[in-house]
């Protein structure tokens, strides 16, 4: 009994310490932000019923592929990732393939009108220094209804949800900006094997050349996110993609406006980078404790035999 | 008896000449242990004064320590005091924080609020103002002037010119 | 020279050659430890076996790991975590156990603080475990700089820095001791050398010397008994084990060792599993950068007590306390003035002392980690004071005990 009294205080004290040290320290570094579940609800909803074939007209007439690549449908700008930033203003247009599946599509209608409002960026540009992506003024007829068209378009060619993979939603939305080294990923894409070291280090120095565009743009190198499901968290990661001026008021880095789907993939993509051992774990621990406890009960039978002749 | 403090004596003898050894020893381990040639020669670093704007805090690397460079307003010279105006480097027209960014409390890198014209250390809440004096502890002294040079419009950092010694000599750069 | 027989057995010629049965009585079954004992009095064991999983852990990550400031985040990040089969469970097992060892140690130390196992002839017991303390605290500190993040690096940068001497401004130190003028690759380098070397030997040296010391005081008991251990020994050889004072240290005291050490490992494999997070600081998983301070630097938990005594003073009185708090462990069996060997709760005001002391130690390890701001701060410095006031008060205290 009074073993159990001492392991009592032991306990009580340790746990208060860990309490203290641990969540209740970090609760009060780092405030703790909602998530919202991804409404966007500062976006208006879209009013017309968008129809897709419309939409193409107006997607291909608008100039929509005079920036952006849409490989499923072939229509490429022919130019390579780093051309591309280049003269698009620092960063590589995303291929529109599978926008309407990654994106939401309140936040594609915002952008399509104005881009830097609806990736929440406005206090880093003006008239005199207007964002990269030029607004869609419309094409001459109702403009909602036009704006609806292309949304409905760009999702009539996405694949669904479910053939999004964790690393294309990561490819898309963050990688051309973030880095992801253990995934093998810069920001112009997947970093081949080269044969020749020369080719290697032509390639290295287009990457350098791209992170340099990227930084200007930025105004400073957006950090490599290979260990950021460790560093920041899941939760972290999700609410600081879903608004990010709630975490850090005042970043370069803008709302990219994805679907809670797409979000969900985005962090499962990190943790495969990051904490790539954890499905392995999970199903090793059980063995191990089994064993541990079958260990227990052992190192108890052996105790309880060699002490009855002591009491 | 004799015998054995006459033995007494050689070993007290012989335990001298190894403790000799061993003090010499240590001399070499101690100066395996110095920052090496290569470290202490880490260069100079050239900054170019001519594109840093007011009240932008411009951060450069020197020796590994941050340097900060701090183009004052002219609002910031009509408030400043005489020990203010002490630590301020003078190139052409302009006046110039230039200070090594680590707090003197326990060298974290101080943040740069522009909006309140002072510098915010995140580590233990230590502040100074722009002239790098401390205002608010922990920190026991204003950040510190590196030894440097100003060629023309171009400061030399980790060289002692004729600005620097007059500094040091008023007491100013530490 | 010695005779030798013929070996009847290869049991019969290793005795003969290496006395084997001699050290077998001398080491276990013949080493005398109180019967009057609860499970604290296994932490020893727990400690050796938390000891071992370092050393084994240890070993394997060293098999990987790079100390190169370009790669050492990577090899452990990728090379380590990725790569290696069950580097994963290395790193895990070497982060918790050395996180779990404080946890341990502290227990331990308080246990002897609680019983007064520090005094009348045990003095060396715990002055060679203060030396422990010191030992592993180097041990884990220069550990905590190898994965090269950024709490690595601050922390280095910070710790280092207090070797200026406040005021004194002995950068020279500083700088000697980096082997830089900010923590880089020469710093890396030797206290990876420290790490995997010179501290662990010292350490296993230290721990020799701790078992050596409690041979001849003997382990004390829940009481703080005074008794013949050879009578009581001679009554438990006799067959009257029940009725003797004392038992063997193997099996019997072994065997419950055995046990709690069962229950523990249960308890730390949980926390490599599933709640590894406080062993490894998420901050330290960004790769260090000289040019970014994180926005809350803090040491692991083991060390914000005397972290957090250093903080709310000015920069000479916050050094001052700072080596104060270091260094008065150590002398407890001299500021201890009562020869009185019993449980704290037996003892008077000096029970008020002991838990007032582990309230206080909790207090300063939570303001340590907590931003030092409002009302954080003014606790922070109530409590530093606090600990000083408490060591000062220790010698009057326990002068003022009644003797048994």
């Amino acid at each position: 009994m009074k073993e159990f009294i001492i392991l009592g205080v032991v306990t009580f004290f340790s746990l208060v310490t860990y309490y203290l040290v641990e969540p209740y320290a970090h609760h009060v570094m780092h405030p703790h932000v909602d998530s919202k579940h991804f409404a966007y609800a500062d976006l208006p909803a879209l009013e017309k019923v968008g129809n897709a074939e419309d939409g193409a007209n107006t997607f291909m007439a608008g100039g929509c592929i005079g920036c952006h690549n849409v490989e499923s449908i072939g229509m490429m700008t022919g130019m390579d990732a780093l051309a591309s930033a280049q003269a698009f203003g620092g960063v590589n247009p995303p291929d529109l393939s599978n926008a309407g599946t990654i994106y939401d599509e309140k936040f594609l209608a915002d952008l399509i009108r104005n881009p830097a409002h609806a990736t929440m960026v406005e206090h880093k540009f003006s008239d005199v220094k207007p964002h990269p992506m030029p607004p869609f003024y419309g094409a001459g007829g109702d403009m909602d209804q036009e704006v609806a068209d292309i949304v409905a378009y760009l999702k009539s060619i996405a694949k669904p949800a479910e053939e999004i993979t964790p690393a294309m939603a990561y490819n898309n939305a963050c990688g051309r900006c973030h880095s992801l080294k253990y995934e093998g990923w810069t920001q112009m894409g997947e970093k081949p094997n080269f044969k020749y070291k020369k080719d290697e280090l032509r390639y290295d120095a287009n990457v350098l050349e791209y992170q340099e565009g990227v930084t200007k743009y930025m105004g400073k190198l957006p950090p490599d996110l290979s260990m950021y499901y460790k560093s920041r968290g899941a939760h972290f990661i999700e609410t600081f993609i879903e608004d990010p001026q709630t975490h850090l008021a005042g970043t370069a880095m803008p709302r990219v406006g994805v679907t809670a789907d797409s979000a969900e993939k985005i962090v499962e993509h990190l943790a495969d980078s990051a904490d790539t051992k954890r499905v392995e774990r999970e199903s090793i621990a059980k063995n191990v404790m089994i064993y541990l406890l079958i260990f227990t009960i052992f190192a108890y039978l052996w105790k309880r035999q060699v002490w009855k002749e002591l009491h | 008896m004799e015998n054995n403090s006459r033995r007494g004596f050689m070993g007290k003898a012989f335990g001298a000449v190894a403790g000799v050894g061993a003090v010499g020893s240590l001399v070499a381990m101690k100066q395996t242990w110095d920052p090496l040639p290569s470290v202490k020669a880490a260069g100079f670093t050239n900054v170019d004064l001519t594109t840093v704007e007011a009240n932008v805090l411009v951060v450069e690397k020197w020796r590994g320590k941050p340097i900060f460079i701090l183009k004052k307003t002219p609002e910031m010279l009509a408030k400043q005091n005489d020990e203010q105006n002490a630590r301020d480097i003078k190139v052409g027209e302009d006046s110039y924080l230039v200070c090594i960014g680590l707090c003197t409390h326990l060298g974290c890198i101080p943040a740069y609020a522009s909006g309140e014209e002072k510098f915010k250390c995140a580590c233990h809440g230590g502040e100074f103002d722009t002239s790098g004096i401390d205002i608010l502890l922990p920190p026991p002294s204003p950040l510190p002037i590196p030894p440097f040079k100003i060629d023309g419009t171009t400061l030399v950092l980790g060289e002692e010119g004729e600005e620097y010694k007059k500094m040091k000599e008023a007491g100013v750069t530490v | 020279m010695a005779h030798f027989e013929k070996a009847k057995s290869i049991h019969d010629w290793l005795d003969q050659r290496l006395a084997i049965d001699k050290v077998n009585k001398v080491m276990q079954t013949e080493y005398w430890i109180p019967k009057n004992i609860n499970f604290l009095w296994a932490m020893g064991m727990v400690l050796v076996i938390t000891f071992m999983m370092l050393l084994v852990s240890g070993i394997f990550l060293l098999m990987y790991y790079q100390p190169n400031i370009a790669t050492a985040f990577d090899s452990v990040n990728y090379t380590i975590m990725r790569e290696v089969e069950f580097g994963w469970l290395w790193r895990h097992v070497h982060a918790v156990a050395a996180s779990v060892v404080f946890l341990i140690i502290y227990i331990h130390m308080f246990t002897g603080i609680y019983y007064g196992s520090y005094k009348k002839g045990r003095e060396m017991i715990w002055i060679s475990g203060m030396l422990l303390f010191v030992a592993f605290s180097a041990e884990a500190f220069s550990g905590y700089m190898l994965p090269w993040g950024q709490m690595s690096y601050w922390a280095g940068m910070v710790i280092t820095n207090l070797f200026s001497l406040g005021s004194l401004e002995m950068n020279g130190i500083v700088e000697w001791i980096r082997g830089d003028y900010v923590p880089a690759q020469a710093f890396l380098t030797r206290f990876f050398m420290l790490h995997v070397l010179l501290v662990p030997l010292a350490i296993m040296a230290l721990i020799g010397i701790h078992f050596a010391a409690l041979r001849i005081p003997h382990v004390n008991n829940q009481d703080g008994d005074e008794f013949d251990y050879d009578e009581e020994s001679a009554k438990y050889l006799a067959g009257d084990t029940k009725g003797s004072k004392v038992i063997r240290f193997a099996n019997d005291f072994l065997s419950k060792d055995l046990f709690v050490v069962a229950v523990y490992l249960i308890f730390f494999f949980y926390l490599v599993f599933w709640n590894y997070g406080f062993a490894m600081d998420p901050v330290n998983f960004d790769p260090a950068d000289g040019l970014k301070t994180p926005a809350h630097i803090y040491p692991e938990w083991y060390f914000l007590w005397s972290y957090e005594i250093l903080r709310p003073f000015s920069k000479d009185i916050g050094l001052m306390a700072f080596g104060f708090a270091q260094v008065i462990f150590v002398l407890l069996p001299f500021l201890d003035r009562s020869p009185n060997v019993a449980p704290a709760n037996r003892r008077g005001p000096f029970a008020i002392w002991f838990w007032l002391m582990i309230v206080d130690l909790i207090a300063l390890t939570a303001m340590g980690k907590l931003p030092p701001e409002g009302i954080f701060s003014t606790i922070g410095l109530y409590a530093a004071v606090t600990f000083i006031a408490l060591w000062v008060a220790l010698p009057f205290i326990t002068m003022m005990e009644k003797k048994k």
